[in-house]
């Protein structure tokens, strides 16, 4: 069972060294030209990239462009047509489903809309790992609670997720993926739908669990704002709140993709996407 | 209609064969390998067996009744109203308790089974549990299918057993006949084959309502919508194929053991 690792220093002022280090260990994902169709043209055609450990890679492109299909091939759940996927150094591509439960126990991955189960209670949803891994209740119990409490709702501990609201399934889900403090984690547009300050306090969870645990991450989103604020802001520990960096530094440790009708076309870091000359980029940015 | 469309079709329907018999065989195979979800599957044997009971029971008990009222009818032209029992008993264990078992379970649990595991699909529930390193068809469909042939064995021989008593009651209380004519007439006649028979049935109908509620509610696509038409898929499936296997086992089982 996964411990808990010691949470890192605040990254702001070290994101270079930061950067360097990620980007000289094995990476944790990577694509190698991944195409995949559903019945008709290419959803993704010839992607590749790579996540570093300790890098967050925000995955952006407007609605229906493959965003959530590349995610779902990251963790296996989908088989890419063609192309090779290494998920912590494994080829996944053609990996038996049976190899890749345990390969995905180290992925914590929050669905679009959570994908809570709706039969179970709150505590048995994030606990559902530990329970499969006959955990002892008291135990579970209180990992559950520090989980909730990592994302604020410890008081939903008995509640059943239809008796939550919208951004609070998204919490429990992210408390969920937490919970066995994963390797990598996989966020599917975790904002979506939301108003905005319920935006601002699942973006608040993302950058904590980059800047405490220093978990490398694939976040999908369509929302700049929310690529923005990643970027430009850090999370204090000692304040338990996010706070911007200094005026003109960035989190070099979180960098972009983004796709345009299944095509990847650009992959970089802040300061090349703004200044990135593709006409789709400068489209989507303006 | 044009020859491209037949060709897909039947391309599709060989497909949709083979998908099956690949689920299928996968779902009856995990039950011989960790991990095993015991508690799924007793809580699945309350969910068909308890819960069936009722409507297994009282279809049982009408059927049986209807029995003894047809029979009682056209056996009196030959003055042979004495074997009604004989006649009830052998239909209701050889013949109607399983089939009749069988297609009310698939109405009731094929059809939750289907929605049930549609609706997990279409909210990524399915995908969820997949991500959490936890095998659906370990976890949600093998317990089905093992707790619908154990508790569909159960349920048939209530329903035989109602039958018989229903065809009792028509015969004491409707037709005036003596019951225990009728009760002897019907254990008298019963012979080792006819039970096996009874008994092999629901087996066979217990596999293939779970296994097709489960399948055709893992493959929905569609939102809500589809979700509808896989329930309605596994029902229509489930019943035809219960009757068709029914046949096939009839036929094999009076090769095994022919009539006296």
């Amino acid at each position: 069972m996964n411990e808990a690792p010691e949470p890192a220093q605040t990254p702001s002022a070290e994101s270079g060294q930061i950067a360097e280090a990620a980007t000289d260990a094995a990476p944790v994902v990577v694509f190698r030209n991944v195409s995949i169709a559903f019945d008709g043209p290419p959803v993704l055609d010839d992607i590749s990239f790579s996540v570093a450990p300790a890098e967050t890679r925000i995955l952006l492109g407007p609605a229906g462009v493959g965003k959530s299909v590349l995610l779902k091939l990251a963790n296996g759940l989908l088989r890419p047509d063609q192309g090779s996927i290494l998920l912590f150094g494994q080829e996944i591509s053609h990996m038996p489903e049976e190899k890749l439960f345990p390969l995905r126990t180290r992925v914590g991955m929050v669905f679009q809309e959570g994908a809570l189960f709706d039969s179970l209670t709150v505590r048995d949803n994030v606990a559902y790992q530990l329970i499969g891994e006959r955990v002892p209740d008291h135990q579970i119990d209180r990992r559950v609670r520090k989980a909730l409490g990592f994302v604020g709702l410890e008081e939903t501990f008995s509640l059943y997720p239809s008796s939550l609201s919208g951004g609070m399934k998204r919490r429990v889900a992210i408390a969920r993926a937490f919970i066995r403090k994963p390797e990598l984690l996989l966020y599917d547009s975790p904002t979506g739908g939301l108003d905005p300050v319920t935006s601002t306090t699942i973006i608040e969870l993302v950058m904590k669990e980059r800047d405490v645990y220093r978990t490398p991450s694939l976040l999908v989103t369509h929302r700049l704002q929310d690529a923005f604020t990643l970027c430009s802001h850090r999370f204090d520990s000692e304040r338990n709140r996010m706070v911007p960096l200094p005026e003109g530094e960035t989190d070099l440790n979180t960098t972009f993709l983004m796709l345009e009708e299944g095509r990847l076309i650009f992959d970089g870091s802040l300061h090349e996407l703004m200044h990135s000359e593709n006409p789709f980029v400068r489209e989507f940015l303006e | 209609m044009p020859i491209e469309t037949i060709e897909n079709t039947a391309k599709q329907l060989v497909l949709t064969v083979q998908d099956y018999s690949l689920f299928a065989a996968r779902a009856f195979m995990n039950l011989w390998t960790e991990p095993r979800y015991w508690p799924e599957f007793l809580v699945q044997s309350d969910i068909v067996g308890f819960g069936s009971a009722a409507i297994v029971l009282l279809s049982g008990f009408f059927t049986g009744g209807v029995l003894a009222l047809q029979s009682a009818a056209t056996l009196s032209q030959f003055g042979a109203t004495a074997v009604t029992g004989q006649f009830v008993s052998i239909t209701m264990i050889r013949e109607l308790g399983p089939v009749l078992t069988g297609i009310m379970v698939a109405g009731r649990n094929a059809s939750s089974m289907a929605s049930e595991l549609g609706s997990m699909v279409v909210t990524e529930q399915i995908d969820a549990m997949r991500a959490l390193g936890v095998d659906p068809m370990r976890k949600l469909v093998t317990p089905r299918i093992f707790a619908c042939i154990s508790m569909l064995f159960f349920l048939t021989i209530i329903a035989d057993a109602f039958g018989i008593l229903g065809g009792g009651f028509v015969t004491v209380f409707l037709n005036h006949q003596d019951g225990t004519q009728y009760f002897s007439k019907a254990w008298e006649s019963l012979r080792y084959p006819d039970i096996i028979q009874g008994l092999v049935k629901p087996l066979f109908s217990g596999y293939i309502v779970a296994s097709i509620g489960c399948f055709y509610g893992m493959r929905t696509t569609g939102g809500t919508q589809g979700v509808g038409r896989s329930t309605i898929q596994a029902v229509v499936n489930a019943s035809v194929l219960i009757i068709l296997v029914d046949f096939l086992i009839t036929r094999v089982l009076l090769a095994l053991f022919p009539p006296l």
